[in-house]
């Protein structure tokens, strides 16, 4: 787990690395293109919500890809990287030919690799302080694309490696909520030596990776086997048990359970508050995504319904609005559109999800902004009174502000309407604990780096914290907590220090 | 868990359930709901919980055939397991002693109301309770209402028992005989609506409970906002009771329809 910059250097100056490193002279390195993910056609694509878009790298586009890495001296990469993956280490594996050691790398700190190199933003993080960005200006390699090649590798070949788990210490752990956050928290926990149980209120395992992203983008396979790899670690999972509701706190530390970390995510929609928002046809994209992806109400047989309809406008610009306009697509709304208040520049959803909309046939409308929906007599939404917005200067999150063009608003009909316009955090566990600090904005309030909340036994980390973010963020949350967690409890439990 | 000890049909169309759920029966107090689900392809329900044995471990839900989902969990036998079952959810009722309640519940609202004059009646309260049904064959849970109530009004639509009449007759009857310290309505959305309307004209605080849809139950969807005073609340973790004089029925009532069509297919292919 250790990973020092000498670490990192002296990872790098190994035999093979060294090998490799001679093997191919840098100028013909960056000569080879960065690879073109191969995708399922538009057309096939749109008529299952099951059917995943990218194809994902053969072995031979993942070792040219990988050689296009230059293994840096100084692999400013990984500095974008919010769990510190070893990329040029996995990278050069792949290189070799050594796929399943790649994956495993990939392991040493990621409790979902084959989640991440799906839905990470990339383009923001570890391919953004690529040496090929920063110096060359020219596109980075694909750590995605490989990170997903070799976690697809290593699933597909059955041989999933299991890491190394250190002796059990037999402290009992819990974790509230099976997200990305609780997860990537109980990999490690459990790595070192706790034992840990997963509570999740749901009837299924995954959090948001289950009832959010659908399955064109991350099929539940893929999830599963990271779920069912936790398992076979000694990780335990508890469904349909809501901590503060089923069982306080106090209950659990009665039964034992000497710490917790909370990674009840960010689970109350948000509304715009505009007149009509409550008709019928009017849903959360939490709704319609869980309807659909968690409650498989996308097949005949199943007993949860979902709203379809000829034309399904989203509102918002991210990736849940993206991923709620293409599974209307999908259900077969003759039109759908996103409208989004500020231009596509803004949008925080993923290049690669706007470029896969357009691609479908999603209509774009931004610089709009709903400011009235129109009901019919049955109370079922039917259009939406937009304003037309224009940008101004940037705001505190260094976009540029919409703000509305007086006197420009127009109709658009629709048959449903999905809200997508962001999240707060789920009130269950910030109401149900005494001595909690929870900020105004109802996140729990933790100290930097350390993820310890007012209580010193309850970390706390990813939405919950952060109020809406990235799987990725989420996860890395969960691994400062649980490397934080296990100097608070060594030190009380077991009266040993430990370096962080 | 989830094993069904205990079923009795109270009607064609209604049956009480008694449910290995030990965890829910320590923890639920009057007016905390549960959700189920039945089958891999089962749809997540709300339903309330009429009654607990803690020592038993079990609790006991009153389900009415509606839809597929509700027709699937009726059709369980003693010996099923409820595939999923989580709980108990929602803010309790808030119990004082206040003086004189009087209680109204109507069709299978009965059951949620149940807890909640036991509640009062534990309190130290008079409780007047308000009983309505379609019929005599449609009412539930009499004797349990009666042990925990000083008095208890019957009201039937054909008045083929207690009194025929509806239920806000019986409570104005009531109102205008004796003060009045606070009232709750548990029932169809249409009854609550009239029961706010008469307590509001004498000023008696009111609380509902609400049935809206929902999908996960924790806070999640959205899909049971309901306007009250003219916000959005979240019937799942702001409720499922509200002050019944600021709750707005005509949404609360349309919004219950929103599935309408989708449910019928569901409904029609299931009985194919």
């Amino acid at each position: 787990m250790e990973r020092s910059e000498e670490y990192i250097k002296n990872e790098r100056k190994k035999e093979w690395r060294v090998e490799l490193q001679k093997k191919t002279k840098a100028k013909d390195r960056m000569s080879i293109e960065r690879v073109h993910m191969t995708e399922r056609a538009p057309e096939d694509r749109i008529k299952s919500q099951r059917i995943e878009v990218n194809k994902g790298l053969t072995a031979e586009e993942a070792m040219v890809e990988a050689t296009r890495c230059m293994d840096c001296v100084n692999p400013t990469c990984m500095e974008g990287c919010p769990v510190s993956i070893n990329i040029p280490k996995f990278i050069k594996n792949i290189e070799r030919g050594d796929f399943l050691q790649a994956a495993s790398v990939l392991k040493e700190t990621s409790a979902l690799p084959a989640v991440c190199g799906r839905v990470c933003p990339q383009e923001i993080q570890c391919e953004q302080r690529c040496f090929y960005v920063e110096k060359l200006h020219q596109p980075a390699v694909a750590i995605g694309y490989l990170e997903r090649f070799a976690a697809d590798f290593e699933r597909e070949s059955g041989k999933i490696s299991v890491p190394q788990l250190a002796e059990s210490n037999g402290i009992k752990i819990a974790v509230i909520g099976s997200g990305p956050s609780g997860l990537s928290f109980a990999g490690d926990m459990v790595k070192l030596g706790y034992d840990v149980t997963v509570f999740e209120a749901l009837h299924e395992i995954g959090g948001v990776l289950k009832y959010g992203i659908p399955e064109f983008r991350l099929p539940n396979a893929v999830v599963d086997v990271e779920i069912n790899n936790l398992r076979r670690m000694g990780v335990k999972f508890i469904t349909n048990f809501i901590v503060g509701q089923t069982e306080s706190l106090d209950d659990l530390k009665k039964e034992g359970f000497k710490a917790f970390y909370v990674g009840s995510g960010a689970g109350l929609p948000r509304f715009m508050n505009i007149p009509g928002e409550n008709s019928n046809g009017i849903l959360s994209s939490n709704e319609y995504l869980t309807r659909v992806n968690l409650m498989g109400a996308d097949a005949e047989d199943s007993d949860t319904p979902v709203l379809r309809g000829k034309n399904i406008v989203v509102v918002g610009g991210g990736n849940t609005a993206m991923d709620s306009v293409r599974t209307a697509k999908r259900l077969g709304a003759e039109k759908a559109m996103i409208v989004y208040r500020r231009s596509e520049e803004e949008m925080p959803a993923r290049i690669e999800e706007v470029h896969h909309a357009k691609q479908e046939g999603i209509e774009f409308s931004t610089l709009t902004n709903p400011i009235e929906y129109i009901a019919d007599e049955n109370g079922r939404v039917k259009q939406v009174r937009v304003q037309k917005m224009k940008l101004g200067e940037p705001d505190a999150s260094g976009r540029r502000r919409p703000i509305p063009i007086e006197g420009f608003e127009y109709i658009i009909d629709a048959t449903v309407v999905v809200v997508a316009v962001g999240v707060s955090p789920n009130p269950l566990i910030p109401n149900s604990v005494e001595g909690l600090d929870v900020s105004r904005w109802g996140t729990i309030e933790v100290v930097k780096d350390k993820m310890q909340s007012s209580i010193p036994e309850v970390f706390a980390g990813g939405d919950i914290v952060r109020g809406g973010a990235t799987v990725i963020l989420a996860m890395g949350d969960g691994r400062k907590a649980a490397a934080n967690m296990n100097i608070y409890l060594k030190e009380k439990y077991l009266s040993q220090k430990v370096e962080n | 868990m989830n094993k069904i000890v205990e079923k009795e049909n109270f009607s064609e169309k209604v049956v009480k359930l008694v449910v290995e759920a030990p965890l829910i029966a320590k923890a639920r107090k009057p007016g905390n709901f549960v959700i189920v689900r039945v089958g891999e392809k089962g749809e997540r329900m709300p339903l309330t919980i009429a009654g607990a044995d803690i020592k038993k471990g079990t609790i006991t839900i009153i389900v009415q055939k509606m839809g597929v989902s509700s027709t699937k969990l009726c059709d369980l036998a003693v010996g099923d397991y409820i595939t999923d079952l989580v709980g108990p959810l929602g803010k309790p009722t808030e119990i004082h002693n206040v003086g004189t309640v009087l209680c109204c519940g109507g069709g299978v609202g009965v059951a949620p109301l149940l807890p909640i004059v036991e509640g009062y009646k534990k309190a130290g309260n008079k409780v007047i309770t308000v009983l309505a049904a379609r019929n005599k064959e449609l009412l539930i849970l009499e004797d349990e209402i009666r042990k925990n109530s000083d008095e208890v009004i019957i009201m039937t639509d054909d008045g083929s028992y207690g009194r025929k009449g509806l239920v806000t007759e019986g409570m104005e009857e009531i109102i205008q005989r004796e003060k009045i310290d606070e009232c709750i309505t548990i029932g169809p959305a249409i009854m609550m609506k009239f029961c706010a309307l008469l307590t509001k004209k004498y000023e008696i605080p009111t609380m509902a409970s609400l049935n809206s849809i929902m999908v996960d139950g924790t806070g999640m969807c959205g899909a049971c906002r309901v306007t009250v005073g003219g916000k959005t609340k979240f019937t799942c973790v702001d409720g499922p009771e509200f002050d019944a004089h600021k709750i707005d029925f005509d949404e609360m009532m349309s919004r219950l329809g929103g599935y309408k069509t989708e449910e019928k297919d569901k409904l029609d292919h299931f009985q194919e």
